[in-house]
């Protein structure tokens, strides 16, 4: 088991945001996490990382309780997160962003070959790597984060609504990207709006509604669930912008 | 005309403390989002550390910054763990109350101790050197002032270097962008909080060397420069240590000139009005970013 969560609690003030949720991802996975606006994906998805202290529960990376190990430590055991809204150093370098993704020691030497196997990935990359990414249009600012987050030698990358507010076409080139990475051995945690995209190339789905695990299963037998058609792929779910 | 602009050339100069001054205490805002009201003591306390080292020991002003600079890095780094430290656990909006509440404490308690140690009278560093003058056409340039502007110009160099290709500098700069995503690249942004906050008040000791060289010193100078170095941080916005260096700059010229053409009562209005300007016409400075 590379991550197990049980029993998580967590809430901003007295407003609970996630109540007794349990799930796992196994190495090499893709797993999605699916659920309405406010259910709580993007809370899980920080408390997971470190940027918020659970109120109970714990998260285990491959046994360890990560709950006693600093937030900016985490990174360094294998566990990326590519935040919402992407989060780039907007007043830096495609390049700088991209090396300060090595930044942890065990991905400090490594820096050099992740550093081609991102442009690799994204060649667009490569030639803008001088300019501020600030100026940049949207995927490709998707890019550099979804490259940055890769710097760091991932075993499991999460990612939070990747596609928001990209074209088709680029929402397409990002997810196509998840799946080489996924080849590559990287397990993936997706929080995705795209519920049809995002369980086509999942393994395995959970959904989350109000801060509760309420459903999970493999991506395809998903598709198919009567509940999950209902409510996020019928014709009174919420447009969406692409089919597959 | 020659008035003005020997005005305009010693406006100049002085600028360049401004900007120095200016920039250390941009480097705190930006990156810890904290303001330290007491940054002109600090400044102060630099200038003072100069003079003793001058009067008792015999130090070379310039020379001595070898061992202000570094000492104040070191006070920088105390300070921050005995005080500042506290304050950036909250969120930004108490930060900034309560780093004002810590700086106008530590202001008066620096000015009085500074009291105590050399008197309220005003010194200043006189060299043998002090009174060289450089003279071009109709203009004389003093030559302590003028070394004093290239070196505060050689130190934003040498901070600029710093914060590009320094590990733990681009990583002080990716902290000032979004502590949240530093964080998930693995910096440790308290870290981070703890070397912006001990540069900044390393520049501070520099710049008060340097006022104690050219200018004069006494224990009630430190409102006067974090007046000078926010008035700066305003008008240059957040982001471009030269851009807070030029408007340092600026800000020297404007004070020069007005003092030629209104007279030296109308001196210290010239900063007021330009925050005002700046902040109706953009508000976020001239080089900010958004």
């Amino acid at each position: 088991m590379l991550l197990e969560i049980l029993g998580l609690d967590a809430a901003y003030g007295d407003v609970p945001a996630l109540s007794g949720v349990a799930l796992s991802v196994e190495p090499g996975e893709i797993v999605a996490l699916l659920g309405p606006n406010g259910a709580g994906k993007t809370t899980l998805l920080k408390a997971i990382a470190g940027l918020l202290r659970p109120r109970a529960g714990t998260v285990l990376w491959e046994g360890e309780d990560l709950g006693r190990v600093p937030s900016h430590l985490i990174v360094e055991r294998g566990l990326a997160l590519v935040p919402e809204g992407r989060r780039l150093f907007g007043s830096m370098t495609v390049e700088e962003n991209l090396t300060l993704g090595a930044f942890a020691p065990r991905a400090r030497n490594a820096q050099g070959a992740n550093l081609e196997r991102v442009y690799a990935l994204f060649p667009i990359l490569r030639e803008r790597r001088r300019q501020i990414v600030r100026l940049l249009s949207g995927g490709q600012q998707q890019m550099v984060s979804v490259g940055r987050a890769l710097m760091s030698s991932p075993r499991l990358l999460m990612l939070d609504e990747p596609s928001l507010g990209l074209a088709p076409l680029m929402v397409q080139a990002i997810l196509d990207v998840l799946v080489e990475i996924n080849r590559g051995g990287v397990a993936v945690f997706l929080v995705e709006q795209n519920v049809r995209a995002a369980l086509t190339l999942a393994h395995r789905a959970y959904i989350l509604e109000t801060g509760r695990i309420v459903g999970e299963g493999g991506g395809a037998e998903l598709l198919q669930d009567p509940h999950v058609r209902r409510a996020y792929l019928g014709p009174l779910a919420a447009p969406e912008y692409f089919v597959l | 005309m020659i008035i003005l602009s020997q005005q305009l050339v010693l406006g100049f100069m002085i600028g360049g403390l401004y900007g120095l001054a200016a920039v250390g205490l941009s480097l705190i805002f930006g990156v810890l989002k904290v303001l330290n009201v007491a940054h002109g003591e600090l400044i102060m306390l630099g200038g003072y550390g100069a003079y003793w080292l001058f009067a008792l020991l015999g130090f070379d002003p310039f020379a001595s910054l070898l061992l202000v600079v570094p000492l104040s890095l070191l006070l920088g780094l105390g300070l921050y763990c005995a005080l500042f430290g506290f304050v950036v656990r909250t969120d930004e909006e108490t930060r900034i109350k309560n780093s004002l509440l810590i700086g106008f404490g530590l202001a008066l308690a620096l000015h009085a101790l500074a009291v105590k140690l050399w008197t309220a009278d005003e010194r200043g560093i006189t060299t043998s050197y002090a009174g060289s003058v450089l003279i071009v056409g109709h203009l004389a340039i003093p030559l302590v002032r003028l070394a004093s502007l290239a070196v505060a110009f050689a130190l934003i160099a040498a901070l600029h270097l710093l914060l590009t290709r320094w590990r733990w500098g681009r990583a002080i700069r990716a902290t000032a962008d979004d502590w949240q995503a530093a964080l998930l690249t693995g910096i440790d942004v308290r870290r981070a909080y703890l070397l912006a906050f001990a540069l900044g008040t390393g520049l501070a000791g520099a710049a008060g060397t340097l006022v104690s060289v050219g200018y004069s010193i006494s224990p009630s100078i430190g409102l006067e420069w974090t007046l000078k170095a926010l008035i700066v941080v305003v008008l240059a916005g957040l982001g471009s240590m030269f851009g807070t260096f030029v408007g340092g700059l600026f800000l020297g010229l404007a004070e020069a000139a007005s003092a030629a053409v209104f007279g030296g009562p109308y001196r210290e209005v010239v900063g007021l009005v330009i925050i005002f300007a700046v902040l109706v016409a953009r508000p976020q400075g001239l080089f900010g970013a958004r």
